[in-house]
């Protein structure tokens, strides 16, 4: 009896900290829009992020972009070949980068680059109380730190998205054109044949909700490091919350992933 | 000092909070008048800072008011704690500079987010503090490339660079020697003398700190158990008074007993 009592005692505890956390992540997306919103608007502090989020992470983005194209025109020629089609690799190759792989992707590798980064510097700054310096300043921390990055994520997310679709494609056609011989008229204009706006605008939608889920997740997490349960506090604070902060994002992204395919689709 | 009747800048009535069901504090009532320096010490972990805090308007109170300026922090909105804290300046016990910027950066910052100064009056304003602090030629350095010294001078530049009715000072020596310490108080007492503002000191340094302040406040058991003159203070009756005076002013052991028993 006293087992099951402690039971519903924990699941309830459980409960209302998932409410309380979900609350404050809800509070905190709001408080970041208002300041996204609202005057008075600073370029400077944008650009920097723009720089920090996306030029940073373009190399890496290049990197991946070119092999996941590399491996997919590999792929999907074997698989084309079994069934005589191999005149399709260029649409195959274009529809699922710019539907599904180019946007995931490039969503998880600015979460390890720049998401962890956002995560770590918010949550050291709340354990060195420069975020209360911030308020004693009568600095809006919202706007000051979090709406910068935002911003610049909304921006660069798609930037880097559609970067990682042209290497992708280049990188298929790499293998598939230069390496195993499919005609390049065939990939390019079976790519042209079956890419339609849809397709982009759903690439689009994807990586727009994906740069404000990374910032907002990897934000919140360090900024709000202090209420953390685990009351982990310092360095090994900062460490568990930007783990957290990574795991959560991209789980979220995947997630995401799907709802919006099914709304869109 | 200054012995002049003022308004009062700060009134904590009956203040309460706990933390995880823990009470830290208790029916907090203390009153500090413009102009003057108080001083809230205490044994460590009493929630000196906690108090502080609560005048900052970072740590709500589960139960009291806490009026600063005449305003109550709690029941003024984001948006009037805000345009109230434009009235503070805080040195904060690990000075909180931002490690990315530099020197002068650091300072510049509440000016620059003002956005009501040119790039000139802020150079001027800034120039003048960090002078103020006996500091030059390093507004190009970053918080790491400095002395934990020349740190809480730049925290105490950064506090003062808005010209704030209240400053706030969070321990401003620990971490100090002593030579160090003493440049930190003239700092202090020769900057409130100049600008004249309200001075809200946590420190445990005392009796050093006596000499600086107009009041002295104790903070005990959850309460505060007394809050008088620097005089009046040492020769309290009040038993929690006494017991930290005789520790805080006496010898480090009590007996050549327990000093023995210390160095063995």
């Amino acid at each position: 009896m006293h087992s099951i009592i402690r039971l519903i005692e924990q699941i309830g505890d459980h409960t209302l900290n998932y409410l309380r956390e979900t609350g404050r992540m809800g509070g905190f997306l709001f408080n970041s829009v208002i300041c996204i919103v609202s005057p008075p608007y600073r370029f400077f502090p944008i650009i920097k992020q723009i720089e920090f989020v996306g030029a940073r992470s373009a190399s890496v983005v290049l990197v991946t972009g070119l092999f996941t194209g590399m491996v997919l025109g590999l792929q999907g020629y074997n698989t084309l070949t079994r069934f005589n089609s191999e005149a399709l690799l260029g649409s195959a190759v274009a529809l699922s980068l710019i539907r599904e792989l180019g946007p995931v992707l490039t969503a998880l590798m600015v979460i390890g680059r720049a998401g962890s980064a956002i995560c770590a510097e918010i949550g050291i700054m709340r354990n060195s109380e420069q975020i209360d310096a911030l308020k004693c300043m009568a600095i809006d921390p919202y706007r000051y730190l979090v709406a910068p990055k935002v911003i610049a994520a909304i921006i660069s997310v798609p930037l880097l998205t559609a970067l990682f679709d042209v290497v992708g494609i280049f990188g298929g056609y790499l293998v598939g054109v230069l390496l195993l011989g499919v005609n390049e008229g065939a990939y390019f204009q079976g790519m042209y044949d079956s890419v339609t706006w849809q397709d982009v605008h759903m690439g689009l939608v994807k990586s727009l909700v994906f740069g404000l889920l990374i910032v907002w997740i990897a934000a919140a997490k360090g900024y709000y490091l202090h209420l953390e349960r685990t009351q982990a506090f310092g360095a090994e604070g900062v460490s568990r919350v930007t783990t957290d902060a990574v795991v959560l994002s991209a789980v979220a992204v995947l997630v995401w992933d799907y709802l919006i395919s099914a709304v869109l689709l | 000092m200054s012995g002049k009747e003022s308004a009062l800048a700060i009134e904590l009535i009956e203040v309460k909070k706990s933390f995880c069901g823990q009470k830290v504090l208790d029916g907090i009532n203390l009153s500090i008048k413009e102009g003057q320096t108080t001083v809230i010490t205490g044994a460590s972990g009493q929630g000196k800072s906690v108090i502080l805090k609560h005048m900052l308007g970072l740590i709500h109170p589960d139960d009291g008011i806490v009026r600063v300026l005449g305003q109550d922090i709690n029941r003024i909105g984001k948006l009037g704690r805000r345009q109230l804290r434009m009235n503070f300046g805080v040195l904060f016990q690990n000075v909180a500079l931002f490690d990315s910027m530099t020197v002068y950066d650091n300072v510049a910052l509440p000016l620059r987010e003002k956005n009501t100064f040119t790039a000139a009056q802020i150079r001027a304003n800034v120039e003048e503090k960090l002078a103020m602090m006996d500091l030059h030629d390093i507004n190009h350095k970053y918080p790491a490339q400095i002395s934990g010294g020349m740190k809480k001078r730049v925290g105490l530049a950064r506090a003062l660079v808005t010209n704030p009715r209240i400053v706030f000072f969070d321990e401003p020596t620990t971490g100090l020697d002593i030579h160090r310490s003493n440049e930190i108080y003239r700092l202090f007492h020769r900057t409130q003398k100049e600008l004249g503002y309200t001075a809200v000191i946590v420190s445990h340094d005392v009796p050093r700190i006596f000499k600086l302040c107009d009041d002295v406040a104790l903070l005990a058991e959850r309460k505060i158990q007394g809050h008088m003159s620097p005089n009046e203070f040492q020769r309290s009756d009040n038993p929690h008074i006494q017991a930290f005076v005789q520790t805080a002013m006496g010898p480090i052991y009590s007996s050549q007993k327990e000093e023995l028993a210390f160095n063995a």
